[in-house]
């Protein structure tokens, strides 16, 4: 197995996907959004507590699927973290790619963007509560 | 021929203790000779710098020898036109090769005549067409339609959307955690209500072989009829519709060695006869008037429009190739195979395999590891030039059945050899070990 630049699977994922970023739920969430990717099944929910001043406070993560949807997921929560939302809006898939590293083909480009397309809805995705 | 031991001598002469675990080995006599590689220039290439190709996607799409590919060559450079219509010597041509595929395919599975076969562009829609045009007619609200818990979506959405559609309940024949059909709720599921029971014959995830007969006898019986996904069992084991009791029976060209684009849907004349016309257009008409039509005999009733005229031809080449080798050889090859991966796969340690035991399985083997997800392991085989499939595999109900996100899938066909299960078993062992857990550790975020 190649151990160069196009090494899908390098040391730092693969901590990302032992060691995450904020696996679990979030009790204080506001803001929520889930999706799969049809192709494979592999699935990630994401759940926001967004600040008064327009900032992430916190973000968590759950999920099933391959290396690269879940390290990629730890990846993404770390970096917005404490960010705004207008950050996190600006953050490009193409800037998604280029924080994950190693080069995808379309197919796994979509595994590694499933967690960037959720977060994306997730800022726009208010919990309904009862009051 | 090894000569037959006395007692004695097989409970004391280390020799014979060997001869005795190579039953543990593979039985290189039940296999089929690999000079028949030669037949598909696919296989020859290296991937992924110096990897020899291993092809183990058969379940999805095989691949075609040179003569189906020389045959397809052949239509297109001298043969092509539209058929059933020019009168000019290139549609007779097509037109005898065209019909004489479809002779071809009657004797494959067994029918009674060739009119019941049914040209289409694969096993979707096939079952689609039984679902639009005999669904439509014959099922109404309240109406039961069967299916089982282990069926491609293929098998399952176009039912779904007929009870939709017309208000019917679709029910399910339960599996067990093995993966085989719980026969004995059958009879409780099988009311005056049920119109249809459609059934894979041989499941593409747990290659469980169904008991297709046994259930088309009893769902007779109550009066339903019989509809058999038969994608994965037609070009592995000798078929045939009349002994299985199937009044619908459908397939695809590219999972037995011929193109894409060509299906077959079988149907019982009288079914077929009764029920309306599916897609209208060109072909399937007998007379149009401004304002109606009347529509063709069987099979060109539902053979609306220009159809896949050289792919039929060459499905038809893939048949003949099939019947060269013979059915019953090429089953014995992958059940060999198969009981044989099954065997080394088991020999990872965590390793699980969806389904049942080998010898009540088709050619087939998917299995799960603790780590990493299939998609990795796909990934990671293919990095070794070996090509297998990950996912939930069009079966999602299936999986949420088994508690299991995805799976990974190894398929065989006549060409795969047991050199090839070696070298997955062990690329397998090698992924399993690189992903143990050992207690990593994020590196601190930068500040």
């Amino acid at each position: 197995m190649p151990l160069d630049e196009e090494e899908l699977y390098q040391e730092h994922i693969l901590d990302h996907y032992e060691d995450p970023f904020h696996r679990g739920n979030l009790p204080t969430a506001t803001h929520a959004h889930e999706d799969n990717n049809p192709l494979c099944g592999d699935v990630i929910r994401i759940e926001l507590e967004l600040g008064p001043d327009g900032k992430i406070r916190d973000a968590y993560f759950t999920g099933q699927g391959c290396v690269i949807s879940q390290a990629s997921a730890s990846m993404l929560l770390e970096k917005l973290q404490g960010k705004t939302v207008e950050e996190a809006k600006q953050f490009s898939a193409n800037d998604m790619l280029e924080l994950y590293g190693p080069r995808l083909t379309p197919n796994r480009q979509k595994c590694c963007l499933l967690s960037w397309k959720v977060l994306q809805s997730a800022v726009h995705s208010p919990i309904a509560r009862n009051v | 021929m090894w000569p037959i031991p006395n007692a004695k001598f097989a409970m004391t002469n280390p020799s014979s203790v060997i001869f005795m675990s190579s039953v543990a080995g593979i039985d290189s006599s039940k296999l089929l000779p690999a000079s028949l590689r030669e037949d598909f220039p696919i296989l020859e290439q290296l991937v992924h710098g110096d990897h020899p190709l291993v092809f183990l996607d058969n379940a999805a799409s095989t691949q075609r020898p040179r003569q189906v590919i020389d045959v397809l060559r052949r239509v297109y450079e001298h043969d092509y036109a539209n058929v059933h219509r020019g009168i000019h010597t290139l549609s007779e041509r097509s037109t005898e090769q065209y019909e004489a595929a479809r002779e071809k395919v009657r004797a494959f599975i067994g029918a009674e005549k060739s009119l019941e076969i049914v040209f289409t562009s694969g096993s979707t829609a096939g079952i689609n067409l039984v679902a639009r045009s005999w669904g439509d007619a014959n099922i109404k609200a309240g109406d039961e339609i069967l299916v089982t818990t282990m069926e491609h979506h293929s098998n399952l959405v176009p039912w779904q959307q007929l009870t939709e559609r017309s208000g019917a309940i679709l029910k399910h024949i339960p599996i067990t955690d093995d993966g085989e059909l719980v026969l004995d709720a059958l009879d409780s599921l099988l009311t005056k209500r049920t119109k249809l029971v459609a059934v894979a014959s041989v499941s593409n995830v747990l290659g469980t072989i169904n008991p297709v007969r046994e259930i088309a006898r009893r769902a007779h019986a109550a009066g339903a009829v019989v509809l058999v996904d038969a994608a994965q069992s037609v070009p592995h084991v000798p078929t045939n519709v009349r002994e299985l009791g199937a009044d619908f029976l459908a397939f695809s060209g590219h999972k037995m060695l011929g193109p894409t684009g060509i299906g077959v849907l079988y149907g019982r004349e009288e079914l077929l006869d009764a029920m309306p016309a599916f897609l209208g257009g060109g072909s399937m008409i007998n007379r149009v008037w401004p304002d109606r039509f009347t529509p063709a005999e069987l099979p060109a009733k539902f053979e609306a429009g220009t159809p896949p005229i050289a792919p039929a031809i060459a499905l038809g080449a893939a048949i003949d190739y099939l019947n060269l080798i013979g059915l019953e050889k090429i089953q014995q090859h992958e059940h060999e195979l198969c009981r044989y991966a099954y065997e080394r796969l088991l020999e990872v340690d965590g390793l699980r395999i969806l389904g049942p035991p080998p010898d009540r399985r088709a050619g087939l083997v998917s299995f799960t590891l603790p780590e990493p997800h299939p998609h990795d392991i796909a990934q990671l085989l293919d990095e070794e030039g070996i090509a297998v499939r990950a996912g939930h595999h069009c079966a999602w109900p299936l999986h949420d059945r088994l508690g299991i996100p995805a799976s990974t899938r190894a398929s065989f066909y006549l060409y795969n050899t047991a050199a090839e299960v070696d070298a997955l078993a062990e690329c397998v062992a090698k992924i399993r070990d690189r992903f143990r857990p050992r207690g990593r550790k994020r590196a601190p975020k930068p500040a």
